[in-house]
């Protein structure tokens, strides 16, 4: 996209819509990350309290988001249910980060058959779609948080073993590693001193973009009754839950936990597009999903 | 060039041996896959003799439960229970689904058209669609429509599927009334018929059409949009052709062929999609089937459909590869 040609709305606005996308996705963040943070311990207030009086109110002041079909205030209860998809989102990511990095390292350092192996495993693995992965790891280990981090993890690090996998390789090829081994250093030496901080910028990308990702896949699992137990409610069991409440015509309870989900969604999208165009200007990017 | 002039002219050959080197290849990946499968039921807690009695298992005796255990080999070895399901599925017996009673291969066979039927129905709305609004934006980047229809594609690529099924549900057939909620067929109709199949369709396809749709419109848009800046397209215009013609017949032809040949390595996210979609809508396909093996532990029905979903994207992308062969000459048939 050429930034000499303005549109009207960039000219209204007085910069560009880049910088907007940027700054509206850190205030998305950090309104996502206080809340989530901050209400829990200090709000005085009860995410269970039933007030069967107040029972699936349309959002109003005193409820923003409405009330369910047992009278509990939906804000505060899609405020938890972000936490626990954050949480569990962020966990998984970085497990099945870990997993990649060192799969992805191994190959990439080991060469030779172990990597032919490596990534053999890698690509049958990946011949499964996600989701059917990971509603079969889930069915076999259920219920319990475990079981859908362990479900994300075992799912999301094929891509990151990819990544790693390819950085190793073209570091390999450089001349300060060569002057490691030629000095002397052992093969873990050259790996963990050498190879494995040069990756480190993509796998934390990586390992950031999946965040995302893994909230999606935790949620789809919930929805489909395979995820969190009920008394851990994630935005996915909202959504679950409140199917009794839409089909009786009442939106609000599935409409807003949905929102939560897309907002630090693309919120982070925005975010990792900014690095990436700070990391390499030449190739700016269109916000990566 | 007639139709038998564009036959004789396809590479056959390179062709053939390609899918021929792809179907050795798929054996070892469909091996392990099963393989995996058998591995993480064996490392579960779950056990199988419990899930296939279900609830009667709660009363029966020990010696039932023993007896049943017997007959389902539930104690031999991994590798030797891997090896009856492999060589017994070889002969077409997939043994029974324990939650909908029947036989798993009865189960596919009755399931699958109306899965096939709802992806191409969802495929076709995504290519249509995604085409249009594709060459669309890709006409004037950065202009307001390019804006409001990508901002809307990465928000839509960002909505969960089952959130947009649910959201559809309530505006289309309980605010609108305009469509079925789900299902197949009316409630009071005991037939299949074209009609009520058609009204039910539209609902589910429309919204995994619409989680597919942002792929393709993104891809359209890049690949009409790089066209445009190309030489061909310049060419074009110094010769004073319509920017229509120029539009349809020379950047979206080039921008889009590569495109569609893509759809085939789109089957794990179509699977995805269908998993999600057909529960939400109640629709008879075999990835409802998944969820329904999924949460009662049908261990035989949840074997037989992960390996089934391998294959098709193994199928998928050997389909792909193949039209990406055909579609770009320099790409060959190596791989």
């Amino acid at each position: 996209m050429a930034d000499a040609r303005q549109s009207p709305l960039q000219k209204v606005l007085g910069r560009s819509t880049r910088t907007l996308r940027v700054r509206a996705s850190v205030i998305i963040m950090a309104v996502v990350v206080l809340a989530v943070v901050l209400v829990p311990p200090l709000a005085q207030l009860d995410q269970q309290a039933v007030d069967l009086a107040q029972k699936l109110r349309p959002p109003s002041w005193a409820h923003p988001f409405g009330t369910d079909d047992v009278g509990r205030d939906l804000l505060l209860r899609c405020v938890y249910g972000l936490r626990v998809s954050l949480m569990v989102g962020a966990v998984a990511a970085l497990a099945a980060t870990l997993i990649g990095t060192a799969v992805g390292a191994a190959a990439g350092a080991f060469g030779g058959w172990t990597d032919r192996v490596v990534m053999r495993l890698v690509d049958t693995c990946s011949s499964v779609p996600h989701l059917l992965l990971g509603i079969f790891v889930v069915a076999m280990f259920r219920p319990g948080v475990w079981p859908v981090v362990a479900s994300v993890a075992l799912t999301h690090w094929l891509s990151t073993a990819r990544i790693v996998r390819s950085e190793i390789l073209s570091l390999r090829s450089r001349p300060f590693i060569d002057a490691a081994i030629s000095g002397g250093a052992s093969r873990w030496r050259v790996t963990v001193r050498h190879l494995l901080p040069g990756v480190v910028p993509q796998a934390g990308l990586a390992a950031v973009l999946m965040v995302p990702h893994a909230m999606w896949h935790e949620s789809a699992l919930s929805f489909l009754g395979l995820g969190l137990p009920a008394h851990q409610a994630s935005l996915g069991n909202l959504v679950q839950s409140a199917r009794g409440s839409l089909l009786a015509g009442d939106w609000w309870p599935t409409l807003f936990p949905g929102l939560l989900l897309i907002l630090p969604t693309l919120a982070i999208a925005g975010l990792v597009g900014a690095w990436r165009e700070r990391l390499s200007p030449r190739r700016r990017s269109e916000l990566m999903l | 060039m007639d139709a038998e002039e564009v036959s004789r002219r396809l590479p056959w050959g390179a062709m053939g041996r390609m899918t021929g080197r792809r179907i050795l290849s798929a054996v070892p990946v469909l091996l392990a896959v099963t393989f995996g499968v058998f591995a993480v039921a064996a490392a579960s807690p779950f056990d199988p003799v419990k899930a296939y009695a279900g609830t009667a298992g709660l009363t029966a005796s020990q010696a039932d439960l023993d007896q049943l255990r017997a007959n389902l080999g539930v104690d031999q070895p991994l590798v030797r229970r891997w090896w009856d399901w492999l060589s017994s599925a070889l002969t077409g017996d997939l043994g029974d689904s324990s939650v909908l009673r029947q036989p798993v291969a009865d189960v596919i066979a009755e399931r699958i058209g109306w899965s096939a039927l709802l992806a191409t129905a969802a495929f076709a709305i995504a290519v249509l669609l995604g085409t249009a609004l594709g060459v669309l934006a890709a006409r004037r980047r950065g202009g307001w429509l390019d804006r409001c229809v990508s901002s809307a594609a990465y928000t839509l690529e960002a909505a969960p599927a089952f959130w947009l099924g649910l959201l559809a549900i309530w505006f289309f057939a309980l605010e609108l009334g305009a469509l079925p909620a789900g299902g197949l067929t009316d409630t009071a109709s005991d037939t299949v018929t074209p009609g009520q199949v058609i009204s039910h369709l539209v609902l589910p396809a429309g919204v995994l059409g619409l989680s597919q749709l942002p792929w393709f419109f993104l891809y359209v848009r890049q690949g009409v949009g790089d066209a445009l800046d190309e030489d061909p397209v310049r060419g074009a215009r110094a010769r004073g052709l319509a920017e229509r013609t120029v539009l349809t017949g020379h950047a979206l032809r080039s921008g889009m062929l590569p495109m569609l040949t893509l759809i085939g390595s789109r089957v794990p996210e179509l699977i995805t999609g269908a998993l999600l979609v057909e529960t939400v809508f109640s629709w008879p396909g075999i990835a409802a089937a998944t969820v329904q093996a999924a949460t009662s532990v049908d261990f035989p029905l949840l074997a037989a459909l992960t390996v089934l979903a391998t294959a098709a994207v193994l199928l998928g992308n050997l389909l792909s590869d193949l039209l990406y062969g055909l579609a770009d000459p320099r790409v060959g048939f190596d791989g």
